[in-house]
């Protein structure tokens, strides 16, 4: 498809009445929020998911007899299927849900982390957010093993050449990001896990800042592990789903293990529950289930192709925007890229600028957003980043363009 | 002045202003005006860690009296330090120990003192106050 062809069929302002937070004001100003790569906002959808939860379905899953019980296990593994069928994955046992990216990376570091031996190596990239660096750090340190890192260009692009000599019989997993979090960059992962899977290398894609700008499908990409979070994808935080290849989570052993993992327990020996369960020890986060089951369907009626066209439209129209502000340089050019825009201001803190453009109303990020390895490569201290969704709009561009000239006359 | 006069000061100063633009305007001009610490104390050493701005903070003892000398990389951090400068600087360890310091929520810049600003502020106040404990302890 090609983006630039086609023009956005969505009508922001109706969308943007499905999020009540769109409408308050801070600091005086009326909310412009530019920073959805941090966290999205949710629609009343997600919100009416999680009441209804809680005032008409609270019990717990997997366990009772009672109605209650029975219609909260069905809803809980509905919100299974429903992420199953928006990935699509194989099997719903495929889809293990966790506490977010972070978890399910760490789940992965944590079981498959067993097997290595010490002279193994694991290739992560130069953009990683910190989460898929430090797991797979500590476990090397545990293990003697070597981290390796797949270098980038000026531009923020992975370097494939460089990434293929740094394959070697020793490496074990490669774990790398699908879209950065700082620069924007969308790795061509389908190449890189093919090119792994030559060798027999399994590949875990994080997809924490892919899952909300575009569509997702794990056996296309053919990967073995792939990880998000739910409340980038305009659902609630503190869930998130691990998709491992059947295979896979069958061979891995266990993570935590607990109440929900088992089938039978004696002090003698204990036969731990088939996948999924077998990975999701504990009263797991319900609510957070059935509200990112419904914030799945909420993207999927408004349409991810809607979506994916209509971003890039403000990506293109912000980076032309702030391109042509003084001073003004972007972090992060890659050809292919999500709606993120991080951007330095010579002489200007992006601290500072973070500081004025909130009195104003307009919530950005700055600092290094847990990718210091980045601001290292780039000699940086930090950014402004602006990280764009459907519900934001050319209007909310131009008064963030406005607020950087007014900051940047203060400032100066 | 002792400290509560010139917090005082620094309140009244910033109700004359009424808007935040004129405010936070103050605040860059008191940090351009702070003086420049000496380049051999901005080291690690005295390094104020806050998330995304750096605090260089360094202090001597003199006839009783702490001197204060401080930097950021961030203008309105350095303003902000400049402030907590003006109310702490040349004092005796026990007044700084004894000092308030509620001028930053009075003037409406309470919100920087929240942790997750992370300039340092918090943990630069913090620091002062250790130093003067530190001094307190030698006399």
């Amino acid at each position: 498809m090609n983006l630039k062809e086609k023009h956005s069929a969505l009508d922001i302002q109706k969308i943007r009445k499905d999020f009540p937070i769109l409408s308050r004001k801070v600091n005086g100003k009326s909310l412009i929020y530019l920073d959805s790569g941090a966290t999205a906002q949710k629609p009343k959808q997600v919100i009416d998911a999680i009441t209804k939860y809680y005032s008409e379905q609270n019990a717990n899953i997997h366990r009772g007899v009672h109605t209650l019980s029975q219609e909260i296990t069905s809803a809980y593994e509905n919100a299974r299927a429903t992420i199953q069928k928006h990935i699509n994955a194989k099997h719903t046992h495929e889809i293990i849900f966790t506490s977010g990216t972070t978890e399910s990376i760490n789940l992965v570091a944590t079981t498959f982390g067993k097997w290595l031996k010490p002279g193994d190596e694991i290739l992560v990239t130069a953009m990683e957010h910190h989460s898929n660096i430090l797991p797979w750090q500590q476990l090397c340190e545990e293990k003697s093993a070597v981290l390796k890192v797949i270098p980038i260009n000026e531009k923020g692009e992975l370097l494939l050449d460089e990434y293929k000599k740094l394959i070697s019989s020793e490496t074990k997993l490669i774990s790398i990001t699908h879209v950065s979090n700082t620069l924007g960059t969308i790795n061509p992962v389908k190449e890189i896990i093919s090119i792994a899977h030559a060798k027999n290398i399994p590949v875990l894609v994080d997809g924490a800042q892919a899952i909300p700008h575009m569509r997702i499908n794990v056996q296309d990409l053919d990967t073995d592990f792939y990880c998000f979070s739910g409340h980038k994808v305009y659902g609630p935080t503190g869930v998130g789903i691990l998709y491992g290849k059947e295979q896979w989570l069958r061979k891995l052993p266990n993570y935590q293990v607990g109440g929900g993992t088992i089938k039978t327990v004696s002090f003698a020996k204990t036969e731990y529950a088939d996948i999924p369960l077998r990975f999701e020890a504990g009263t797991p986060n319900i609510e957070g289930g059935i509200g990112l089951a419904a914030a799945i369907d909420y993207v999927n009626e408004i349409g991810l192709e809607n979506i994916s066209v209509y971003e890039h439209e403000l990506l293109e129209y912000a980076t032309k925007k702030l391109s042509a502000i003084e001073g003004l340089k972007i972090i992060g050019t890659a050809k292919n890229k999500a709606s993120v825009i991080s951007f330095v201001i010579h002489g200007i803190h992006p601290y500072d600028m973070g500081i004025i453009l909130d009195q104003l109303g307009i919530a950005v990020r700055t600092g290094h957003h847990c990718t210091q390895p980045i601001m290292d490569k780039f000699g940086l201290k930090g950014t402004v980043r602006v990280s764009l969704a459907f519900y934001n709009t050319k209007e909310e561009i131009n008064k963030l363009v406005k607020g950087i000239i007014k900051a940047k006359e203060m400032l100066k | 002045m002792n400290i509560q006069e010139i917090e005082t000061e620094i309140i009244e100063e910033f109700s004359l202003f009424e808007d935040w633009m004129g405010k936070y305007e103050h605040i860059i001009e008191m940090g351009k005006s702070l003086p420049v610490i000496a380049e051999r104390y901005k080291t690690d050493e005295r390094l104020i860690k806050g998330c995304q701005s750096k605090v260089w903070l360094h202090s001597e003892m003199k006839e009783g009296k702490i001197f204060f000398s401080a930097d950021s990389d961030a203008i309105i951090t350095k303003g902000l330090i400049a402030m907590v400068m003006r109310v702490l600087n040349e004092h005796s360890p026990d007044e700084i120990l004894d000092a308030k310091m509620d001028f930053v929520e009075k003037t409406g810049l309470k919100e920087h003192l929240s942790p997750t600003r992370a300039n340092g502020l918090v943990n630069m106040i913090k620091q002062m106050k250790l130093d003067a404990l530190a001094y307190k302890a030698k006399v």
